[in-house]
């Protein structure tokens, strides 16, 4: 009994202690970002590689997203007699769930495991250390541009989502299904509210911010050996995930 | 100077130094020797503040960095270069940036000027033109080479060497310590390496120290390193230095 409780308790301290280097590691991080010198050309660089190189993986699956909810939505509004709501099923679906969602999780498995596997090279290589012998704040020079370029990065790439997701919707609703396109178009305007948007825009800004901290995390406290570094990867886009999935749920809830 | 009172550090349940002190003489080059995974490393991390003791004391000059952070260690942290063990090359840079990149970082000169130091160092390392290249396109001693350039770059006061002549054939070795001797001599900084290249240390290093169990176990200039009767240092001696003549003799 004494042997059970010990290992609930060891466990339960070990995970909190995580959770306070976590928290500790972000909190230093935005104490360096609002310090000078400011990094805009390495934030720029990251914007480059997470944003615009992530563009390409974005348009795919919010294409076919928006494409097999056209046809989902179709059969089934069909059989109520309520096809003319097909747009806004789409664009509401997209707009406040799915691509928020779905663009982070993408942006987890692109961007996000790069970032991990490449500070965790830093790391084992010795170049973070490298950094803080010339006096210069890995934190700073690293960790916070990646930060910066995802809290931009990531709405950005969820609002192309949404923009194709909705098109992908409208060229199996219309053009194949044969719904009337003034129909689609008017029933997305109709129905998609401005509180719409903005709740997906401030799910995206927290799921990039979830992504950056999570992933550099990771990478930046991994295991010296190439073992090691796989495993932080592989944890850096799980705890992602999750972490975006849970989040998704408290903050719809207070959104609705 | 630097000095180091009882420093102890354990990882997990491993303690690693035991209380071990030190004092590296302004303006010489002193190797630490000692045998695999006795802690070199860590030690020499704790003099620029990398690792922060659990025990003892760090002095650099008249500061106690041992518990030093942020800004104030890197005013410390200012008057040092290091030479790791792979050289640490950012791999992303050319050459030439990464030996830019301390002046570029901290000193902001016009980029004429970078030019000019980044390319006399250059050349005093034996790297002339070949600043465009990766880090991933150089050889191990090239490597060492341009991370030595871009220790020197900044001009500080003291260098640490992490066992730079790790992974390289005894002939580059030599290469390295006599380069590394040279500069020493050139820009009269204070050298502390770490290595294991016996008896050649012993003909470059102006102070020999030996850390075994934790602890330095002996200190003394070199020349007189050898002589020192305890038996530990002297198997260490030997020992390494038989296999090392070896290893040059097999190269030959």
């Amino acid at each position: 009994m004494t042997a059970v409780i010990q290992r609930v308790g060891g466990t339960t301290l070990s995970i909190l202690q995580e959770m306070g280097r976590m928290l500790l590691f972000l909190l230093s991080t935005f104490g360096w970002l609002a310090r000078p010198p400011f990094r805009f050309f390495q934030a720029v660089k990251q914007l480059h590689f997470i944003g615009f190189k992530s563009s390409f993986v974005i348009v795919l699956t919010a294409g076919f997203t928006g494409m097999v909810l056209g046809l989902q939505g179709y059969y089934t509004l069909r059989k109520y007699g309520s096809d003319a709501a097909l747009g806004a099923a789409v664009a509401l679906s997209i707009i406040r769930e799915l691509g928020p969602v779905l663009a982070a999780l993408m942006v987890t498995a692109r961007a996000g495991s790069a970032m991990t596997a490449e500070i965790g090279i830093m790391r084992i290589t010795e170049q973070i250390d490298a950094l803080d012998t010339m006096a210069i704040n890995p934190l700073q020079y690293l960790i916070a541009p990646k930060v910066v370029a995802s809290l931009i990065g990531v709405p950005l790439l969820v609002a192309l989502f949404d923009v194709v997701g909705i098109y992908g919707g409208s060229v199996v609703g219309v053009d194949l299904l044969g719904v009337n396109a003034g129909v689609y178009w008017n029933s997305v305007e109709t129905s998609v509210e401005w509180k719409d948007v903005y709740g997906g825009i401030w799910k995206s800004v927290s799921f990039g911010l979830i992504i950056s901290w999570v992933c550099c995390y990771k990478g930046y406290y991994t295991e010296m050996s190439a073992e090691g570094l796989g495993t932080a990867t592989t944890e850096a886009v799980v705890l992602s995930s999750v972490m975006i999935l849970v989040w998704d749920y408290f903050l719809t809830s207070v959104l609705l | 100077m630097i000095r180091l009172v009882n420093v102890q550090k354990s990882f997990g349940k491993q303690q690693v130094l035991r209380g071990a002190t030190l004092e590296i003489p302004k303006g010489k080059l002193t190797t630490i020797i000692g045998r695999s995974g006795e802690g070199k490393s860590v030690l020499l991390k704790h003099m620029i503040g990398l690792l922060q003791p659990d025990r003892g004391e760090v002095w650099v000059n008249d500061v106690e960095i041992s518990r030093l952070s942020g800004k104030a260690l890197n005013d410390v942290r200012k008057q040092f270069a290091m030479l790791f063990q792979g050289a640490a090359l950012f791999d992303s840079l050319t050459v030439f940036d990464n030996v830019a990149f301390p002046l570029r970082e901290k000193l902001r000169l016009p980029e004429s000027a970078v030019k000019d130091r980044v390319d006399e160092k250059l050349e005093r390392v034996g790297l002339a033109g070949m600043g465009h290249k990766f880090p991933a396109e150089l050889s191990g001693g090239m490597k060492k080479r341009a991370g030595l350039a871009r220790a020197l770059v900044m001009e500080p006061e003291i260098i640490l060497f992490d066992e730079p002549t790790t992974g390289l054939d005894p002939l580059m070795s030599n290469t390295i310590h006599h380069l590394i001797l040279d500069m020493h001599r050139t820009f009269g900084f204070t050298a502390v390496m770490v290595s294991h290249e016996i008896p050649e240390i012993f003909s470059i290093s102006d102070w020999v120290a030996m850390l075994e169990q934790g602890r330095i176990a002996a200190m003394a200039p070199a020349e007189d390193f050898q002589r020192i009767a305890d038996p530990m240092v002297q198997e260490f001696i030997t020992v390494g230095g038989t296999v090392s003549l070896q290893a040059v003799k097999r190269l030959a």
